[in-house]
Parts: C-alpha cells; structure tokens; sequence
C-alpha cells in the first residue's frame, strides 16, 4: 500500500499565527481508498491540519501534494475545484440562506449561456433534496433557510454537500457530534462508501466508537505535533481510547467514577435500596 | 370537510405531503420577502397623498413623472446600495462620488473641448478605479466598510473641489448643454424616451394634452428607463444568477463563504465597483439634465440611499435584502418628497418623516425578519 503514490500527502507542514504555533512539522498521507483518523485533545491543532488541507490556510513551511503533485491552494474554491470537499467544523453554512443556496453556495449548477446564464433552481432543488433524504434527513422545503434547522439537520446539509461535490479527497472535521445514532451510522456508511469509490477520507472525531470502524490508520496530534501514525492491524480499540484521551486521565476518571458509585451505594444502602452500577463513559 | 378529506388524499396520491409541513398559502410565502414591509409602505404613503393632495396636480400625467423622477435618481444609487448591503458593506462615499463625477465630466467638455463622450467615459474609468480601490481596502484592511468609505466621502468632496478650484477657479461649471446635441453616449444619459410613442398616443386622444394639442407628459425621462433597467438587472442578478448566491453567501457570512469557495474577495470589489458607476450614472444624468456640474451636488445622497435600501427590506447586517424592496424604497421616497411639496406642507418637515420612516421600517423589517426565521 505505501507504494502507491498517496491521493494527499503534507511533508513537514508548519503553521503559525502570529506568534502562536498551531501546527509544526506534521507529517502525514492518505491513499485513495483509505481512511485517516485524525485524533487529539482540543486545541490539538487537526481542525487547523485539515484547514490547510483545504485551502482555508496557506502553510507556513513545508509542502503538499495532491496526487503527487504539488500543490498551493489560494483559497478553499481553489481546493474544492481540485476535488478536495470539506466538512468544516463549523459547517460553512449562511443562516439566513435557503438549503438550497447553500448546498450550492460557490458551485451552483446554471442552465442557459452568456448573459442569460441562470441558477438552474429545479435541479438545484431536487439534487439536494435527494441528497438530504439520502443521508436520512427528510427535507421538508428546500426553500427553508438553514437558520431554522436543528443543529444536525444543519451538519446533515454540510456533509450531505461535501460528499456530494467530493471528487478525490473528503475532509470531515467531527461531522457526527451533533448526530442522532441513525444520521451517524448513515456518515460512518458514507465514508465507507467513499473509501470503496476511491476516495482519500480524513476524518475527525472525538468518539471512538466512530472512529475505530471506519479508520485504516490513526494520526495522533498533540499540543501542534504529530506523535505518529498507527495502522489499524498495529493497534487496539483501547489504546486507541487511550490515545484519544492520554490514558492516565482515563484512568484518574475511572477511579473517582468508582469513588462516586461507592458514596452513591453507601447513601442508597442507608435508605435501603439496591443501588444501580454506574457504566463506564468512554465517550467525550 | 368532505372535500378537505378528498384533497388529502389526492395530495397523498401525487406526492407524499409531509406531516410537519402546513399547507402554507401564498400569502404566508409573501410575507417571507423582504420586500414586503416596502410594499406595504408604498401602498399607504400612495393612499395617503391621493387623499391629501387631491386636485393639486401631484397624481396628474406631469406630476406623476415629477415624483418618478425623483424617486428614479435616488433609485438609481439605492440600487446599487442594495447589493452592496445585502453583500455585507456601506458604500459612504456614493455622494462624493455624484460630485465628483460630475466636474470630471463637465470640466474636460467645457474647458477643454473634449467630446462628451470622451467626458463620460473618464468619469465611469475613474468610478471604476475608485471603487476598485475602496474594495480592495476593506479587504485587504478587514476595517469596517462604514469607516474605509467615510474617508472617500471626504477625500472625493475634497478632490472635487481642489480640482475645480484648481484648473477652473470655480466650484461650478456650467455650459455643458451646448455639447449633448448630436452626441451618441450623451443621449444615453439626456431626454426622454418613447417621445415618438407618447406625440402618436395624444394624437389618438388616449393621453391629455396641453393648449396645443401636444401632450402633457411628452415621454419618460431617461432616469426612470435607468432606474427600472438596473432595479430588473440586480433583481436578476440576486434571484438567478451564482454571482447573486455569491452576493448572499458574502454578506451572511464571508468566512463561509470563502470556505464554500465563494470568492468574496472579487464579489465585495465588484460591488463597490458598481456602487461607484450607479453614482456616475446619477451624477451624468443630473449634469446633462441641469447642463452643469457643481461640487456640492450629490450632498448626503448616500444616506438617502442607504434609507431607501432599509425601507426596501434589507438587513444592515448583511445577508438579507432585495432590489425590488429598494425600488419601492425610492418610490416612497419620491413621493413623499414632491407630496409635502405638491400638499404645501412646509418642506421644513420632510427630513422629519424620512426619519420617522426609516425607525417604522427598521422595527417592521426586524419583527417580519424574527417572524420568517421561526414561522417557516
Ligand atoms: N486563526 C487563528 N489564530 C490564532 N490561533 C489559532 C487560529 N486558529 C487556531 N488557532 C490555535 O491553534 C490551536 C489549534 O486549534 P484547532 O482549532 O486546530 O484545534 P482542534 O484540534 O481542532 O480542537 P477541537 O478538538 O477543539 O476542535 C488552538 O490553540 C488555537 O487557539
Ligand atoms: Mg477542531
């Protein structure tokens, strides 16, 4: 697999802002038909990493590559014609505009030529109301502004987007956190989807349970730099957690869990009843 | 009820109706645009000067092309303002703009003997340039709109001004008139239109006409054909056309945007650039109407235009509008104008309204704005 030449690939990226160091010297590739899963604490600096990714900022050092070649985004329309589609973190939506005029806002589909070129809004309309109803969400008016769906419905919009305009690389900056379980397994679907279609798939989340699945390798970032990138035969779901985590704070956590549900048990045998066993949460 | 039960069914047939959705009519959908409060507003001030200003002559032939033709050289300007809003920036130095292109036209025809055309255009090259520049600065700055276009409110005025003083020894030039016969750019921005069409429906009686037999209303000034030809353009351009998206997308959020791949950078300039040329427009208008250019023409017409856009609908936050709505902006505008005039109210009273106006339109713009946002 590493022979291939990688779909996107960043050597010794940097980027600072100001004087603050967000990313420094991070290494990484993803093969078409592969899904990296990029993993950290907040603050981390991967909303930043795939930023760059896609065009949002120019890198301070280092180069990167789409397809073995070079490449320098301008600007994110410069990467989304190159075939990069991203899920931003915080959906690049415009509240007060239609579903429609945003799933189409930069790329919208016209019909005509020379000065009468026009949106073609039928088509527009029935491809992201189709495109809605496909990841699970049932469009009740295209014409609806964005600003009056709930705040899933609004991440739906832009994934459903991004998937729908992503040729090469899809980017998706923890698309499942405002999720129903249904509209997420839809996602994790769809990022398998993409990775049998070819795809190079970069994924950010905070859950595990999302990550582990769907992931071929794990990028960890820490504090701007990368610790390393692990295959998914080289590692465990639990040391995955761990390394979301850092695993001594699991740990702490576990045991002052434990001291809660030792009072709890305490109170609850004074008043008489049988206390419920707390479960381990092993999400953010 | 029966047929109620029949219509379900019916609708269950063709496409599956969904149940969160009510049946909303056509009117629940009106009063989603923006333009409604506008309407609304023309609708009353109209009804309220037919009223007042009965048998003064305000709602004869002649009087209602006198109100036209205020509300279309404010509309003109307001037009442009609209998209320019709606994109999420002011454009302050509209005014200054008038003014200056006005000396830029007049003293090159007069002083120098250039063809007006030659006038006109250096006018509309050095429009282009300034707004080039004010969008470049708000870009490349991230400063506020409203500050970067107050220094070109003075710095143009200014210039207007210093280079009249300087090559004339005036603030005013006069004369332009004897130079617009027989030139084919200047007939773009003089006269009327239709002459042939209104001479012909006199003659058939289906117009009045004067003492002799000419009619009262002889054609239609050139600036309302100017001010419905943009007010349908941007109405296209918003409703139809990716760049209208675009101009949505960069006023309601320009980082969004940007991320989408708008490219808002080239939007915002365009706009301002097109604030610059509806301002030269206006200001070649009135010179080739007056036959003079003067320094001070065009004073505090930005914010009129600003007014007539927020009447319009528009959302001084950005995101939001319409150039309908600013069309009726004007429209109220110029009939409320030439109605205190027509009603001989003192006029002293005029600004007093516009102002009232303008609150009654920014509190019913807001409230219909919440309506929309939680009713749909
Ligand atoms: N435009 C900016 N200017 C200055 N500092 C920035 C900028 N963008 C990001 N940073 C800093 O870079 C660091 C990394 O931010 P980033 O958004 O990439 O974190 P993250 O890993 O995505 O975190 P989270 O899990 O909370 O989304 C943060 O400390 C942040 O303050
Ligand atoms: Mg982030």
């Amino acid at each position: 697999m590493s022979e291939r030449t990688p779909m996107i690939e960043m050597c010794n990226v940097s980027k600072h802002f100001g004087s603050v160091i967000a990313l420094s010297d991070i290494s990484m590739k993803v093969c078409s038909g592969e899904v990296m899963c990029l993993l950290g604490d907040n603050g981390a600096g991967k909303s930043t990493l795939i930023k760059t990714l896609s065009g949002v900022h120019s890198p301070s050092h280092g180069e990167m590559y789409l397809d073995g070649k070079p490449v320098n985004f301008k600007s994110p329309a410069y990467a989304l014609d190159a075939g990069i589609a991203t899920v931003f973190q915080d959906l690049a939506m415009i509240p007060l505009m239609s579903i429609t005029r945003n799933f189409f806002m930069g790329r919208e589909p016209t019909v005509g030529w020379g000065p009468l070129k026009r949106i073609d809004w039928k088509y527009a309309d029935r491809i992201a109301k189709q495109e809605m109803a496909k990841i699970g969400i049932d469009v009740r008016d295209p014409s609806q502004p964005v600003g009056t769906l709930s705040g899933g419905e609004r991440q739906c919009v832009a994934i459903a987007r991004a998937v729908y305009f992503g040729a090469k690389v899809l980017i998706l900056d923890e698309p499942t956190s405002a999720l129903g379980v249904k509209q997420a397994s839809v996602v994790l679907r769809y990022i398998a989807k993409a990775r049998a279609d070819g795809l190079a798939v970069i994924f950010i989340t905070h859950n595990v349970h999302h990550a582990f699945p769907v992931a071929d390798a794990f990028t960890l970032l820490s504090r701007g730099g990368s610790l390393g990138t692990f295959r998914k035969a080289e590692i465990t779901r639990e040391e995955v957690l761990n390394m979301m985590a850092g695993g001594a704070e699991l740990e702490s956590l576990d045991a002052e869990l434990s001291e809660f549900q030792r009072s709890d048990q305490q109170q609850k045998q004074a008043t008489g009843d049988g206390g419920q066993p707390l479960s381990r949460a092993s999400n953010a | 009820m029966k047929s109620n039960e029949s219509n379900q069914s019916a609708a269950a047939v063709s496409e599956p109706q969904d149940e969160r959705l009510q049946k909303v009519s056509f009117w629940k959908k009106a009063l989603n645009r923006p333009e409604l409060g506008a309407l609304a507003g023309t609708v009353l001030v109209l009804a309220f000067f037919i009223v007042v200003s009965s048998g003064t002559g305000m709602f004869s032939p002649s009087g209602i092309v006198n109100f036209l033709e205020v509300s279309a050289q404010l509309g003109i300007i307001a037009t442009a303002a609209a998209l320019l809003m709606i994109g999420g920036e002011f454009d302050l130095s509209i005014g200054s703009m008038i003014g200056l292109a006005g000396i830029l036209i007049a003293i090159p025809a007069v002083e120098y003997g250039w063809p007006l055309w030659a006038a006109i255009i250096l006018a509309f090259s050095c429009a282009a340039l300034v707004g080039w520049i004010n969008g470049n600065l708000v870009n490349k700055t991230g400063l506020p709109s409203f500050i970067v276009t107050l220094g070109f409110l003075f710095i143009l005025r200014g210039l207007a001004i210093g280079i009249s003083r300087l090559l004339t020894g005036r603030t005013q030039v006069g004369g332009v008139q004897d130079h617009i016969p027989g030139d084919w750019f200047a007939a773009l921005f003089s006269g009327e239109v239709g002459t042939g069409l209104f001479a012909w429906m006199a003659s058939q009686g289906w117009i009045a006409t004067n003492f002799a037999d000419n009619p009262m209303v002889t054609g239609i000034p050139v600036s309302i054909v100017w001010w419905l030809g943009l007010t349908a353009v941007a109405t296209w351009i918003l409703l139809c056309t990716p760049y209208g998206n675009w101009i949505f997308a960069s006023g309601g959020d320009k980082n969004a945007a940007r991320n989408s791949g708008v490219p808002v950078h080239r939007v915002k300039i365009s706009l301002f650039m097109f604030t610059a040329f509806s301002a030269t427009v206006f200001a070649c208008i009135q010179v080739m109407d007056t036959g003079s250019a003067d320094t001070i023409r065009g004073m505090l017409k930005e914010l009129e235009a600003i007014i007539a856009v927020v009447i319009g609908g528009a959302l001084l936050t950005g995101g939001y509008g319409s150039a309908i709505g600013a069309a009726l902006g004007a429209l109220i505008f110029g009939m409320v104008q030439m109605g205190i005039f027509y009603t001989g109210v003192n006029t002293d009273w005029f600004q007093v309204f516009l102002g009232v106006m303008l609150l009654v339109a920014v509190l019913f713009n807001n409230y219909m704005r919440k309506k929309a946002m939680e009713a749909k």
